[in-house]
């Protein structure tokens, strides 16, 4: 029988049956569940699949290239922007190229439901001249995963599979086939593939140009890229991804007038879109995420006017594609017959009822009424909800860390006081490095630790932060005097102003941390995370 | 045969339980299916929908387009109306009465009901109040699936073994709950639409 699953489960479950033998993962919407099916997995499990969270992407990327250079197949799971983080070790694995089956999971957000952008990652494969994967439905994500693998190691190279958030998140059956057993221990044939000295890397360099024709010829001949014939040649239509279904949706019975050109795989298989192109008057590109195959086919002036898509504004240009814009970009009227009454209200998430944050947020706008508080840079968490009201404490929110150093720029620049807010979490992933560069100037700012030992907006996974703060404080090199913890609970209001105003008023680098464990976590957690916590600044 | 159902809420109320149900139904009953949902940021107290579609042929969009929902479920009665655009024309609301008001600017309750019931197919229910009569409040979202039953393309067997399969390793107590609260909503609607 069918198995009824998540993209993102799919997806997962495709790898597992590939044999992998870990998976490395910072979470982030729309990509988490990947990684949070194999550590549900009795089978993964039994098999001892790596499946726990990494401190970060780039972290987790590594990890995975390690494994891959032991001549395992490995998977590393990320959202869009989790890329940019991991893109030095990206961009390098192209140029030395893999051992055992290496698969990069890239989950993109367009119309940004939960990310600060909407960058496209085909991009990222293109600059690293790798295949790039990009299913159109639940199937085929799972047949995608299996095929990528293998692939992987007929080709020597990494594996890009873009994931978009509506096939993350949406369910089907899918058919699932048998398992393939995971590899071996057998290391590189040649000794010096991994070792990117300039003089072996520009040979390996020499390699990944060579290799093109070979990646190209895949995709040429993929079977996940389909010409389908149609008799009208008044336009023909270039459908990428989940942009196809949309697409046939519009359509009863299957039955699409136009020819269609389905692409599923890149690069972008040249002699079957010129076909395309010889064949109809026009051609029309739809494509979920930035006018990538819309920029490869379209003249550099755009004067052929042979080409429309998003940049034309036949489509929108910004934000996600669905059955409706495509329905429009074909010309058929749209069918809606009732608006939204008036009377509707926006409803924004917010923060949890009882969320540590919110004491937190309470004692900073009480500290902003004395002007102590007035700059103060945010993170990427829960706690961006900041931004809105009621609290709207929090003046930035730009990417993974970027509260601490933001902060100590503006301190540069003659702002004081200057307050980062960070989450444990966000302040393991990409705050240390941050908080070294403030501690070794003695930057006057003041770095408030929001730790409810949680990755709280994905899930509450585990937090890399947990019981461990103090310490990476303390070797980072924070002196113990400025190093204060506080429990953010509104009895405790005053006393706490009273710690964060005294830190704030120290001219140098302190870090309070607010300790308090995430309302969505169990009981038996918060209770394993009091013992971790018991460790004092002394 | 295409149904395409529209399921709305707020984050955290309990919409994915039903989305469970007709998914696991539909399955059992080999029909297609596809069901979209909300994870990550906006889960947080924020409006949530799940788009469920059931077919006996290939359904190609994740998404259903405007105007072709046959009907929307909602366990709150403002979020019913955020998803007006997509229902066709004669389609079926289905909704709890009671108001989750975490928003300062809720509409008042008499216009917001005035507003629901323009709509010729339509069924408000005290659905909270029948799951608490029942004993389990839990079972709001199960009392409208039942409200919902005869309009779906799924047998009442497949539906019924579809709760159980669900509510099982919560034990006998709580599937019984369920079944009563699936029967009793099916009753109720049963009256208003006849």
């Amino acid at each position: 029988m069918k198995k009824l699953l998540l993209g993102n489960e799919a997806l997962a479950q495709g790898a597992i049956d590939a044999g992998i033998s870990g998976v490395y993962a910072y979470p982030g919407t729309p990509s988490t569940e990947i990684t949070e099916y194999i550590q549900r997995s009795k089978i993964a499990k039994e098999l001892n699949i790596h499946s726990k969270w990494s401190v970060n992407e780039k972290t987790a990327m590594e990890a995975a290239l390690g494994m891959s250079y032991a001549g395992k197949r490995a998977m590393t799971v990320m959202k869009h922007v989790g890329l940019n983080v991991a893109a030095d070790v990206f961009m390098n694995m192209a140029v030395s190229g893999i051992n055992g089956g290496l698969v990069v999971v890239v989950a993109d957000d367009p119309s940004m439901h939960s990310s600060q952008n909407e960058q496209d990652s085909r991009n990222y494969g293109k600059f690293a001249m790798i295949p790039i994967f990009e299913p159109s439905n639940q199937q085929e994500v799972y047949d995608i995963t299996r095929y990528a693998f293998y692939l992987s190691e007929q080709l020597g190279l990494p594996i890009m599979i873009r994931m978009v958030t509506r096939l993350s998140h949406s369910r089907a059956g899918i058919e699932i086939s048998k398992r393939k057993a995971q590899n071996s221990i057998h290391l590189p044939k040649n000794p010096h593939q991994f070792q990117l000295i300039p003089m072996h890397a520009r040979n390996r360099y020499q390699h990944l140009v060579a290799i093109q024709s070979d990646n190209r010829e895949s995709s040429e001949n993929s079977y996940f890229n389909k010409f389908i014939d149609g008799p009208n040649t008044s336009m023909g239509i270039i459908a990428a991804g989940i942009a196809y279904n949309y697409l046939m949706e519009n359509f009863e019975d299957d039955s699409c007038p136009f020819p269609i050109l389905k692409i599923s795989q890149y690069p972008l298989p040249k002699k079957q879109v010129k076909k395309l192109f010889n064949k109809c008057k026009k051609i029309l590109v739809l494509e979920d995420g930035a006018p990538f195959i819309e920029e490869l086919v379209s003249d550099y002036f755009g004067e052929s006017k042979k080409v429309m898509g998003r940049l034309t504004g036949h489509l929108n240009r910004v934000g996600e594609l669905n059955p409706d814009n495509i329905a429009e970009a074909l010309g058929f009227e749209r069918t809606i017959s009732e608006k939204i009454p008036k009377i509707v209200s926006g409803r924004p998430p917010e923060l949890c009822v009882g969320c540590a944050h919110r004491d937190l947020f309470e004692a900073i706008n009480q500290l902003k009424t004395e002007n102590t508080a007035q700059q103060v840079f945010g993170d990427i968490g829960c706690y961006a909800l900041g931004v809105l009201p009621p609290y709207q404490s929090i003046n930035t929110l730009i990417d993974m860390g970027a509260s601490i150093t933001m902060a100590k720029g503006a301190s540069d620049a003659g702002i004081h006081p200057s307050i980062a807010i960070i989450g444990d979490s966000t302040f393991t992933h990409s705050g240390m490095t941050g908080l070294l560069d403030a501690v070794i100037e003695n930057t006057p700012i003041t770095v408030i630790i929001s730790d409810n030992s949680a990755v709280a907006m994905t899930g509450a996974q585990d937090s890399s932060a947990s019981g461990r703060l103090v310490t990476i404080c303390k070797g980072i090199g924070v002196e113990k005097e400025h190093l204060k913890i506080i429990t953010p609970l509104h009895k405790n209001l005053d006393e706490n102003i009273d710690i964060i105003r005294q830190e704030i008023n120290y001219k140098g680098i302190s870090v309070v941390i607010a300790q308090r464990p995430c309302v969505q976590l169990p009981k038996e957690k918060k209770d394993q995370l009091k013992k971790l916590q018991q460790v004092s600044i002394n | 045969m295409k149904t395409n159902i529209i399921l709305a809420g707020v984050g955290g109320q309990g919409i994915l339980t039903i989305a469970a149900v007709l998914d696991t139904a539909a399955l059992n009953s080999n029909l297609n299916i596809k069901q979209s949902e909300v994870h990550g940021m906006s889960q947080r107290g924020g409006a949530v929908q799940s788009h469920v579609r059931i077919s006996d042929k290939e359904i190609f969009s994740d998404l259903i387009p405007e105007g072709k929902a046959d009907m929307i479920i909602s366990v709150e009665p403002m979020e019913l109306l955020r998803y007006l655009p997509y229902l066709k024309k004669g389609g079926f609301l289905i909704t709890d009465s009671n108001p989750f008001e975490n928003i300062t600017n809720y509409p008042e309750l008499e216009t917001l009901y005035k507003e629901i019931k323009t709509h010729k197919n339509t069924i408000l229910i005290d659905a909270k109040g029948i799951a608490k009569e029942i004993g389990n409040s839990k079972a709001t979202n199960i009392v409208l699936l039942g409200a919902a039953a005869s309009l779906l393309p799924l047998s009442d067997e497949s539906l019924q073994k579809a709760i159980k399969m669900l509510f099982q390793r919560k034990g006998e107590r709580i599937v019984i709950k369920n079944i009563e609260a699936y029967e009793k909503g099916k009753e109720i609607a049963s009256e208003m639409v006849s």
